[in-house]
């Protein structure tokens, strides 16, 4: 699914040049369920945003699903995101002025899927997460574990291959938080491969492989009993 | 895909107008008053120019107006100085040698004739002239009547064609004289004809309106006359017009002697050169094009600069779309979009404004002056343009920042 050699991420900011990512590999199989650590600042949302093509790499190959994507321009990263990836954030970054059926069609409009495509497939998404009766309810009506189910049905809308979620439990409590992990747990069992960043041990636990980043590289790769294979920087 | 894009941004225009109230507003003020501005700038431009040309019509259709004045070169023998004056025959002098005129007409003309109906007189001016003379001075008979005619002029017949204000005076408003008789110097002429109304603001000696008509071979028998007054034509095509001018310089150079080149021997009035004059109207719309576009530029300044705050808000939002796939285009046309639609409506309103002053316009009691403004199909387009040019300016710039926006920046706001 993921498969990345070398990536630098250089940041030019006025004189000095903060480099966020130091030659850093990663791979990532079909259906994998894995969680990234680390310090603050130590790049791991960098990674994410260049996995994620928000972003691109200084230097270094990416391959998505087969196809090397660091040298995309801007559309062809929109198309990528729109149909590969769903992404979901630690504040949830939906639409304010939306429902949440709204914001669960958006992916599929800019995908340009018929309306009563887009129908059936946001009912069943925010059925799916719990929310069939909220679908109208905008996001400022909505508590966060609510807003954070919508954002995942909305990840989910175009049926992506790989869900990426940047600390998607950070703005919630432990309950709430639970609760996201339940369903991120069953869309990987259903064939999702889901990346996710977290700086909470317990969440870390329940994923399947842990990747732990110090510094722009990757440090440790530990699989989700304890027993690790560290591939040194 | 399109339609529904098309709500997206509907949604999204709602949206910014509920948030930018106070904001939206005062561009919709701006974009309205710029278009009422520039409507009525063109609209009574326009009026002025038609009033203007109507009333250049009412002289004369692109008429020369004759004197035969004194000489000023000496020339094979004669000294320069020297007066000489027209004669009837020289009309058919001009009608043989000179191809190029369409019509011609000399004019005899007299002041302080009587004329008079029952106990009704009054003292007039007198034109001798042919039949020609009418179309050339935009001079139409109102219904049951006609102008003088080439039966008249041969048989020297005492007929007269009477200006529209003269008859109201000698027979009263609206009264039919065709037919009946009238005293001119105590010898009775039979009314042939009443001029239908008409615009004039300038003239030789005085407004055909108050005048009476009587064929030039009638006049020169009655009042013994030698010379014309004057001789007016019109040549066949304004292309062919200066050549015409230059034929009867000649002609009449030969036949008068005198230096072809002597142009003061003969003086012209040449309406046509006084077209000239319409430059200065054109130019004048010109400036007021350009003062009523740079007004709708202050409102499109209002308006790119609203959108420009909308990007600022919205950075976040469209880091959010972005995110989910959303491409430049999409964003770009996003703000294009409702952009335009802020112009349709100021412009619509501003429209809306600027007709009714337009309509409420002739109620002012203003037509003689200022003529009756009239909005051409041209003025309309260019409105259209300008306001589609401003409109499209002020969102093209704000729209590409946040096209080009990096969404991971996009979306740490
Ligand atoms: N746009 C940017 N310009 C300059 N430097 C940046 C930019 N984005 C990130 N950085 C720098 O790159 C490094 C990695 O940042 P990153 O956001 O990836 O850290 P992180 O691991 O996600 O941290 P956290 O856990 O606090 O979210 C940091 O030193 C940060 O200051
Ligand atoms: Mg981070």
């Amino acid at each position: 699914m993921i498969k990345m050699n070398g990536i630098r991420k250089l940041y030019a900011t006025g004189k000095v040049a903060v480099e966020a990512l130091k030659g850093l590999d990663l791979e990532l199989k079909g259906g994998e369920f894995v969680s990234i650590v680390g310090p603050s600042g130590s790049g791991k949302s960098t990674l994410m945003n260049i996995v994620g093509c928000l972003d691109t790499p200084s230097e270094g190959e990416f391959f998505l699903d087969g196809e090397r994507v660091d040298q995309f321009n801007g559309n062809q990263l929109a198309e990528v995101r729109n149909k590969k990836i769903g992404f979901v954030f630690q504040n949830f970054n939906l639409l304010p002025y939306a429902t949440a059926y709204e914001n669960v069609e958006l992916p599929m409009i800019f995908a340009g899927a018929p309306q009563k495509e887009r129908k059936e497939t946001v009912t069943r998404l925010l059925t799916r997460v719990g929310l069939g009766d909220r679908m109208d309810h905008k996001p400022t009506e909505l508590s966060g574990g609510e807003m954070q189910r919508v954002a995942i049905a909305r990840a989910l809308a175009n049926s992506p291959k790989l869900i990426l979620a940047d600390e998607p439990t950070g703005n919630l409590d432990s309950h709430s938080g639970a609760e996201i992990m339940g369903i991120f747990e069953e869309l990987w069992k259903s064939g999702t491969t889901i990346l996710m960043i977290t700086h909470d041990p317990n969440i870390a636990k329940r994923t399947k492989r842990t990747i732990m980043i110090k510094d722009g590289v990757i440090v440790t790769s530990l699989n989700g009993n304890g027993n690790g294979s560290s591939s040194h920087e | 895909m399109q339609l529904t894009s098309l709500k997206l941004y509907m949604k999204q225009f709602l949206h910014d107008l509920r948030a930018q109230k106070l904001r939206t507003f005062l561009t919709l003020v701006g974009l309205s008053w710029g278009t009422v501005t520039v409507i009525c700038l063109l609209a009574f431009g326009y009026g002025l120019q038609n009033n203007q040309q109507e009333q250049m019509k009412g002289l004369g259709d692109n008429i020369v107006i004759m004197w035969a004045s004194n000489t000023s070169k000496p020339y094979a023998g004669y000294p320069k100085g020297r007066w000489f004056g027209f004669v009837p025959d020289d009309i058919k002098m001009m009608r043989q040698n000179i191809p190029d005129l369409e019509a011609v007409s000399g004019e005899f003309q007299r002041g302080n004739i009587t004329i008079r109906n029952g106990r009704k007189s009054k003292l007039i001016q007198i034109s001798g002239v042919d039949p020609e003379f009418a179309p050339m001075r935009t001079i139409v008979p109102e219904d049951g009547g006609r102008f003088l005619n080439d039966i008249d002029v041969n048989d020297k017949r005492r007929v007269i064609f009477l200006g529209n204000d003269l008859r109201d005076e000698i027979f009263g408003e609206g009264i039919d004289p065709v037919g009946k008789a009238v005293l001119i110097d105590n010898v009775p002429y039979t009314v042939v004809g009443v001029m239908v109304k008409k615009k004039q603001d300038s003239s030789y000696s005085g407004r055909d309106k108050d005048k009476g008509f009587v064929p030039a071979t009638t006049f020169q028998s009655t009042y013994g006359d030698r010379y014309l007054d004057n001789i007016v034509f019109r040549a066949k095509t304004l292309e062919i017009h200066k050549q015409a001018v230059d034929r009867t310089y000649e002609t009449f150079a030969k036949r008068y002697k005198f230096d072809p080149t002597d142009r003061e021997a003969l003086s012209m009035w040449d309406t046509v050169e006084d077209n000239g004059f319409m430059v200065f109207f054109v130019a004048m719309r010109l400036f007021v094009g350009f003062v009523g576009f740079m007004t709708l530029m202050v409102g499109g300044i209002g308006l790119a600069n609203i959108m420009y705050v909308v990007v600022e808000e919205r950075t976040k939002e469209i880091g959010i779309k972005m995110a989910l796939g959303a491409k430049k285009g999409f964003v770009l046309f996003g703000f294009i979009f409702e952009t335009l639609i802020l112009t349709t409506i100021g412009g619509g309103i501003g429209y809306g404004i600027a007709q009714l002053i337009i309509s409420l316009a002739p109620m002012m009691n203003i037509k003689d002056y200022v003529g009756t403004p009239t909005l051409s199909l041209q003025d309309k387009l260019a409105v259209v343009a300008i306001l589609g040019f401003i409109g499209f300016m002020a969102s093209f710039f704000p729209a590409r920042r946040a096209a080009n926006m990096n969404p991971v920046q996009a979306l740490k706001l």
